[in-house]
């Protein structure tokens, strides 16, 4: 049964890469594409190797397909169009499974569940009300949920778009803008850090259970079957609880 | 290809190529104010007088655009003392004049570098012949060297004006939506890179044909002395402003 399926993922990667990267055999590895400027859940340390949550669940995935899997650094804005140009086969990079998103590529089930929450300075009081925020102006990463949901939900707002997370912060500590909204658990990162002091979540998430995914390209679904069931694997022998608890001491699954 | 998705792309696109062509000629205004000066020194045989335009013109022609533009926008608003100066803040805190500060600085280093070799290559005879009429060193300066030179640096000043409006695409780093920010938040909606960009692309070339012709229009009308004169009778002196007349 593995060996069939094997097979017929080995076709279908070979088909698939066929046109960009040539030579394909079963043997290829999995390329993940990942932005490598979100912690806690993908990032880069000192001498350039990614590693983080999306990291760690990626390779017990493969581990758990018995793949061998190579990482692609990409920016964020660029990580879909890079998919379906064939730079790599699947992004694991904290993507949200959203409506448009499925017009252009393919989910696995959720591998966590986010919230969006909204962060500023501990000393302003932040009424997150659409009515309370109008006029302020929000940081967002170009490309989110997170921007999207602001300009559908807060017509008041102005909203300044960000190449990474990172920038948003430093221009919340700058005083440039008012808030920065962006997954809560990311926020939760950032609070922890030394330049978070002095900056707290503002009132409830305004946004719940937003799914997870890993992207693959359309019509891949042996890949994504195959991603499916290591996930399930990963979930039930306590793989995931042992990466989850590495950084965060409360389950988001 | 979606040429549908192009044209619906292209309202937005020109509104980002509006902030693109302030943030040209707003910095370039400036930039070439500030580079007369730095040329002029950095072409004097003093070097005392050389040596400070030296430094500029090399760390800013040493240094990529990108690193100069987060050096002005990220870097400067980590010190408090910027933040707290109720004069350097209310204009720093602007992605806008970030920008247009930087890229007058960055454009400034190599148009005054464009002048410098323009005004060393301005023919000595004509000097001397200022000179010679006893023209002071000021004002052979004034109506002699930087006339001439500026005529002599037209086209590479061309040159230099195209790499800003390309350079000026950075800007999108720093939050502003001009042309390529622009293109770069749609595309973050219809994940149609190819036709988003390729639209601002087109635009970019239509902006660039526009500077192209212009300049050379203007390079025309300024060396209508170096021309031959036309065959037909009297018309030249007509074109020819006062004072430029072909030496024989």
């Amino acid at each position: 049964m593995t060996g069939l399926r094997t097979t017929a993922l080995a076709l279908t990667v070979a088909v698939a890469t066929a046109v960009s990267a040539g030579s394909a055999f079963a043997a290829d590895p999995l390329r993940i594409g990942t932005e490598g400027a979100y912690p806690p859940f993908n990032m880069v340390d000192e001498n350039g190797n990614l590693h983080g949550f999306d990291i760690d669940i990626a390779n017990a995935l493969c581990a758990e397909m018995e793949r061998e899997c190579t990482f692609v650094k990409q920016d964020w804005d660029g990580i879909i169009p890079g998919l379906l140009a064939g730079k790599y086969d699947a992004i694991v990079a904290s993507m949200s499974i959203t409506e448009e998103r499925k017009q252009a590529v393919d989910f696995t089930d959720k591998y966590w569940t986010n919230k969006l929450q909204f962060i500023a300075p501990e000393e302003v009081d932040l009424d997150i009300s659409p009515e309370g925020m109008a006029g302020m102006t929000v940081g967002a990463q170009r490309a989110t949920i997170s921007a999207q949901w602001v300009e559908e939900n807060m017509p008041d707002v102005e909203i300044k778009l960000y190449d990474t997370q990172e920038n948003a912060y430093l221009d919340l500590e700058a005083g440039r803008i008012d808030a920065v909204i962006a997954d809560m658990l990311v926020n939760y990162e950032w609070l922890q850090s030394e330049a978070g002091a002095g900056f707290e979540f503002k009132g409830e998430p305004v946004f719940e259970n937003d799914l997870i995914g890993i992207a693959v390209r359309k019509g891949e679904d042996a890949l994504r079957e195959d991603l499916n069931a290591a996930l399930t694997a990963i979930v039930e022998d306590g793989t995931y609880a042992e990466i989850n608890a590495k950084y965060f001491p409360f389950s988001i699954y | 290809m979606n040429v549908d998705v192009m044209i619906g792309a292209l309202p937005k696109l020109l509104e980002g190529a509006w902030l693109t062509l302030q943030l040209l000629f707003i910095s370039g205004f400036f930039g070439l104010l500030l580079a007369v000066p730095l040329a002029i020194a950095r072409a004097s045989p003093h070097a005392a007088i050389k040596a400070l335009p030296y430094a500029y013109i090399f760390f800013f022609r040493g240094t990529p655009l990108l690193v100069q533009l987060f050096l002005v926008y990220y870097g400067l608003s980590q010190f408090a003392v910027v933040r707290e100066s109720p004069i350097l803040w209310p204009i720093l805190r602007e992605p806008y004049w970030c920008a247009i500060i930087t890229f007058a600085l960055h454009t400034a280093a190599y148009i005054a570098e464009i002048l410098r070799g323009a005004i060393q290559a301005v023919p000595p005879g004509e000097i001397e012949a200022a000179r010679a009429l006893g023209m002071r060193r000021s004002t052979t300066m004034g109506r002699i060297i930087l006339p001439r030179a500026a005529r002599i640096a037209l086209p590479a000043y061309g040159n230099e004006l195209i790499l800003m409006l390309k350079g000026s695409a950075l800007a999108s780093t720093i939050t502003l939506l001009d042309l390529t920010g622009m293109a770069r938040t749609i595309i973050a909606r219809n994940y149609m890179p190819l036709e988003t960009f390729l639209m601002a692309g087109l635009i970019y070339m239509a902006i660039t044909f526009v500077l192209v012709r212009g300049l050379r229009f203007i390079e025309h009308r300024v060396n209508a002395h170096m021309r031959p004169r036309p065959t037909g009778p009297a018309k030249a002196t007509e074109e020819a402003p006062a004072g430029l007349m072909p030496p024989s």
